[in-house]
């Protein structure tokens, strides 16, 4: 009979900052550029170059750490780590390890059965990124490209507290809600500016020790991650239940075949030989810079998402979605602030432009439409001037062209027929062809009514109010 | 006493400095690293508890920065002395198995 | 013509007063190399071009009044580990053989500002790794005032063409000493500032926390001069330091009065020869005479600085030099199987055998179960011997001292023992782990002939105070000299 087992998962999430420049350097951080067209002396780690921190990823890295409830290192450095890779220029990569710049936190995840969890965060340090490398197997080369050499990350290491994967999902997607409400990073697992590496041990239920941990690396889905956790943990427990040990060591999720490989070198020892980059002088953080850091913190989710539940009324369902994306939350108060129903602008959000975001597989940071314009589409649909149906679809045109509603239903004469001589015309006429239906309607199948309302629209080429048209067949079907 | 220099030492250390000593090169790297650290080994004739190790030498901190854009496309200035090059990239040899 | 025995400082003048070109100043350096760096070889390359075509173009901004700087004019000579724009540096390696640089170091440019020509690229250590000049890939550099004698190192090229009079000023750097016991070895004056008064941006690292690029020059007033137009906070460099008074040139007062000097009695034991001490004692007893309060003082820690030193330096280098590996610049193996076998040909094949020693020194005591018995350990006995000082200074304005144990080595006696190489470094290695200025001057001649420096040490920024009593000790020597002529 087989043992019962826990899985015990700590996570190292990498989360590029979204600063306009390079962690040492003036190079933009832009992404696209031609290859090595943002590198100079320092991210191509020419000789005699030096790195010059940027002051903006103190800041970032400080607010994320006050966001999830850190101690900040008032003196923290930045160390070498010595490895060979062609990525990394200088052959050594700039981090922290003794003194990072935050320790000791923690942020609260709710699960899928809605219990909350607190999960502690060993530290954060900040490093520079490697570059690209694009391989031809065909003539057996690399190519080397500086371009994202030096772009600032935050490494965000967490204690080994989470148990499934869906808990290491809830976490992931706290920490993004934080960097993107922080403004810190839009934290795309696609693009690569949010990556996990995932530590990952089991053990026998109620045992307290730890097991042989593994960390698996390449993880760029939430569904990869999902799948991993589950591969690696069978892997482990058939080793442990065939009597052979978990090898601690360093894999790589291949997701496409949804398997993971060790990664093994002989010409690669792992002692990175970190040392206090004599090239950077430590950073002292004052009480007077912390507070202002601090003072600067914008309003986070948690207390964003109570708000819109205490002033809006809106269902904690709706509101946890709202503001599960910084730019959602975003789009609904500026919406709001135009003098729309939050109700109604809730739930333009929630159904369409939801919908729509998951038909074109987007992430929601990426909606581009303004506020003006639904807030413009919820008042024409309010007061009548297009139907519902209408409104639909200048929505998914707003939604991928962002046009102006109201001059969109000016020149496609889309705007509903109120002209009650025209109306009362195309009811007649529905029911003066469909006696039928009338008689049906009268034998009290009242549902055929819908049938009438089709024929009127037909008729007013979609542009009839519907509910008018309802009443007025209602009024009306008696006289024949 | 100062730590025992092996072969296996010496082989070590190459792995990490991305060396390949010679047979010869190696007794020779043997012997100036023993010699080396036999007299490193003075230092521990030093009373250093309680010292703070000191990584930087004067009270200077918070060199920062501004972000902002200083440096446009030097691509050409960049690879002028890589010893390969193609489309604008470093070539080396082929990084995945 | 520039007449011979002119200083920078008055070359620069004349040509100023449009007495002399830039051009002919040049062209008589370089007829100076043509005929002396055969035998010298001072010299790894020598810009004939562009330095005639510099000429002209400071010519005009002189004669335009654009240029009015006491050095402007000047032909120049810079160590070849600083990086010059478009031209070879090598740092003394095969690694950068054919490495030309597409930026430029901070100091040389700062040089170029300043209306100075550069006239080419000195010989040195590879990598400044060496006592001798004799590690260096391109052969080594004889020194011109003792024939069959290394001029010492690892600046041994920049002050061997100052001695020779190829050039009347040149850049070294200094991360052991590499300023100071040349400048002993030759006869000229050389002076390694406070870390952080000169940008390092360009300077290839050897010792990033101790490396300081510096003057050297045929006498005190041209070092100040030379050391005015390159100290300068940088923004490039993040260990540059925003100095409260630049101006060194305004300390060259002949006065010493009331100057507390302590000398050390433990530099001045077994291990120095005794034509050395007693030279420098006897310019001490000038200084004395001056009005200096000249006394024995109690530094300590001594024995301690060579292998706190080497740990610290081996360690930084290991890493600074990890970037050389045939990919972005610099040499690449013929033959390689893979990617690994590629790295460690081109480095194999790349770095001499000191360098090479150093690199696996110094990945040894960074490498795991070492770093804290050995890197940790020698960054605690730094921040002891940066006390000792710390002591010193609060009794004394600086310490008198050697730059070296002895006068410079035959040629091919260094190499054999590398240790023993390294502990001649004694005198000068704790200046670097405390960031401290230093200056060496000329004081005479041992009996073989050869010369012979003294070395001042000053606490952190206190250049003008060495450079004053540097400035008096040479007017002192002057006299004296006309003094015994007479």
């Amino acid at each position: 009979m087989s043992k019962e087992y826990e899985t015990v998962i700590g996570l190292e999430v990498h989360v590029e900052l979204a600063t306009k420049t390079k962690i040492f350097c003036g190079c933009s951080t832009a992404f696209g550029g031609a290859p090595n067209t943002h590198s100079c002396p320092v991210c191509s780690g020419m000789p005699g170059s030096l790195p010059v921190l940027n002051k903006q990823v103190v800041e970032y890295a400080m607010a994320v750490g006050l966001a999830a409830n850190c101690e900040i290192n008032r003196n923290c450095k930045f160390d070498r780590k010595n490895y060979f890779y062609p990525d990394n220029p200088q052959n050594y990569q700039i981090s922290q390890l003794y003194e990072p710049i935050c320790r000791n936190g923690w942020i609260e995840i709710e699960k899928k059965d809605g219990e909350k969890k607190k999960i502690r965060i060993h530290e954060i340090h900040m490093e520079e990124d490697a570059g690209k490398l694009v391989h031809d197997t065909w003539s057996d080369t690399s190519y080397v490209d500086f371009n994202r050499s030096g772009v600032p990350l935050i490494e965000i290491v967490s204690e080994p507290d989470m148990r499934d994967a869906d808990e290491v999902i809830a976490y992931l997607e706290q920490l993004r809600m934080i960097a993107q409400y922080i403004g810190a990073s839009d934290c795309k697992l696609q693009e690569g500016s949010m990556r996990a590496d995932v530590n990952l041990s089991v053990r026998e239920k109620g045992s307290e020790s730890l097991g042989t941990r593994t960390e698996t690396k390449n993880l760029s889905s939430f569904r990869a991650i999902s799948h991993m956790i589950d591969g690696e943990r069978a892997r482990q427990i058939d080793l442990l239940e065939s009597g052979q040990p978990v090898v601690q060591e360093t894999r790589h999720w291949n997701e496409d075949k949804e398997t993971s490989y060790a990664m093994r070198s002989k010409e690669n020892a792992q002692d990175y030989r970190y040392f206090p980059d004599p090239d950077l002088p430590p950073v002292h953080i004052s009480d007077e810079w912390l507070q202002r850091v601090k003072d600067s913190l914008p309003e986070l989710q948690p207390q964003k998402r109570q708000r819109y539940i205490d002033a809006y009324g809106l269902p904690a369902y709706d509101a946890s979605i709202l503001t599960g994306s910084k730019r959602l939350a975003d789009l609904f108060e500026e919406t709001v602030a135009l003098g729309a129903n939050p109700k109604k602008v809730s739930n333009w959000l929630m159904v369409e432009t939801l919908r729509l975001v998951k038909e074109k597989s987007m992430d929601p940071q990426d909606i581009r439409f303004s506020a003006k314009h639904l807030a413009d589409l919820i008042q024409m649909a309010e007061d009548g001037t297009v139907n519902n149906q209408v409104a639909k679809d200048v929505f998914e045109k707003i939604f991928t062209d962002d046009i102006d509603p109201v001059q969109y239903v000016k020149e496609n004469g889309l705007a509903s027929v109120n002209d009650a001589g025209a109306l009362e015309e195309a009811v007649r006429k529905a029911l003066q062809n469909n006696p039928n239906v009338v008689q049906q309607y009268k034998e009290g199948k009242t549902k055929v009514i819908g049938f009438l309302v089709g024929q009127v629209m037909k008729e007013m080429k979609g542009k009839a109010n519907p509910a008018k048209v309802n009443e007025l067949i209602g009024k009306l079907i008696q006289e024949y | 006493m100062a730590e025992k220099i092996t072969d296996e030492t010496i082989d070590y250390v190459s792995i990490l400095a991305k060396l390949k000593p010679s047979p010869e090169e190696k007794i020779q790297a043997r012997k100036d690293m023993q010699q080396m650290l036999d007299y490193i080994d003075k230092l521990n004739d030093l009373d250093t508890s309680g010292v703070e190790p000191m990584s930087h030498l004067f009270p200077l901190n918070n060199v920062f920065r501004e972000d902002t854009v200083t440096n446009g496309d030097d691509r050409e200035n960049m690879l002028r002395n890589a010893p390969e090059e193609k489309d604008g990239q470093y070539v080396v040899p082929i990084t995945i198995e | 013509m520039r007449k011979t025995g002119m200083t920078a400082t008055e070359l620069s003048a004349a040509i100023r007063r449009g007495e002399i070109r830039v051009a002919d100043a040049v062209k008589q350096a370089l007829a100076e190399i043509r005929e002396k760096d055969g035998e010298i070889h001072a010299f790894l390359t020598v810009d004939e071009e562009g330095a005639l075509r510099k000429a002209e173009e400071i010519q005009k901004k002189i004669d335009a009044g654009e240029l009015t700087g006491p050095l402007a004019g000047v032909p120049i000579a810079v160590k070849d580990n600083i990086c010059t724009k478009g031209l070879r540096t090598t740092c003394a390696s095969r690694i950068l053989e054919n490495f030309v640089p597409t930026y430029q170091a901070e100091a040389a440019d700062r040089l170029e500002k300043a209306g100075m020509v550069i006239i080419g690229k000195t010989n040195m250590d590879e990598f400044a790794m060496g006592s001798t000049t004799e590690t260096s890939a391109f052969g080594p550099t004889q020194n011109p005032a003792a024939p069959g004698h290394v001029p010492g190192g690892s600046s041994g090229g920049s002050c061997a063409a100052v001695a020779s009079g190829m050039v009347p000023l040149a850049l070294g750097s200094d991360t052991g000493g590499s300023i100071r016991q040349p400048s002993s070895f030759c006869g000229v004056t050389g002076m390694k500032p406070t870390y952080g008064t000169v940008s390092r941006y360009g300077l290839i690292a050897y010792g990033s926390s101790l490396d300081q690029i510096g003057p050297v020059a045929g006498n005190v007033a041209d070092c100040a001069a030379l050391l005015d137009v390159i100290a300068a906070y940088d923004e490039k460099d993040s260990t540059s330091m925003k100095r409260d008074r630049y101006g060194f040139s305004d300390a060259l007062k002949k006065d010493v009065k009331g100057m507390k000097i302590g000398i050390p009695k433990e530099y001045f034991g077994d291990g120095l020869a005794k034509d050395v001490k007693d030279r420098i004692l006897e310019a001490a007893e000038l200084l004395k005479n001056a009005g200096a309060q000249v006394e024995e003082c109690h530094l300590g820690l001594i024995d301690y600085a060579i292998p706190t030193y080497y740990v610290i330096a081996c360690a930084e280098a290991s890493s600074n030099l990890e970037r050389f590996d045939g990919v972005k610049y610099g040499y690449r193996a013929a033959d390689y199987e893979d990617l690994d076998d590629m790295y460690k040909k081109s480095r194999s094949e790349g770095f001499g055998p000191e360098v090479k020693r150093r690199i696996m020194l110094g990945s040894f005591v960074l490498s795991s179960g070492y770093y804290d018995a050995y890197y940790l350990k020698a960054l605690r006995v730094k921040a002891l011997i940066k006390e000792a000082f710390d002591r010193v200074f609060s009794e004394y304005d600086m310490i008198l001292a050697p730059a070296a144990p002895d006068t410079a080595p035959r040629m091919g006696s260094s190499l054999e023992d590398p240790l023993k190489m390294y502990l001649s470094d004694i005198y000068t290695v704790s200046v670097n782990l405390c960031g401290l200025p230093g200056i060496t001057i000329p004081v005479g001649k041992d009996r073989n002939g050869l010369p012979v420096g003294m070395q001042l040490i000053g606490n952190r920024c206190e250049e003008a105070k060495l450079l004053q009593a540097a400035y008096t000790c040479e007017c002192l020597q002057k006299e004296n000299g006309k003094e015994q002529m007479a």
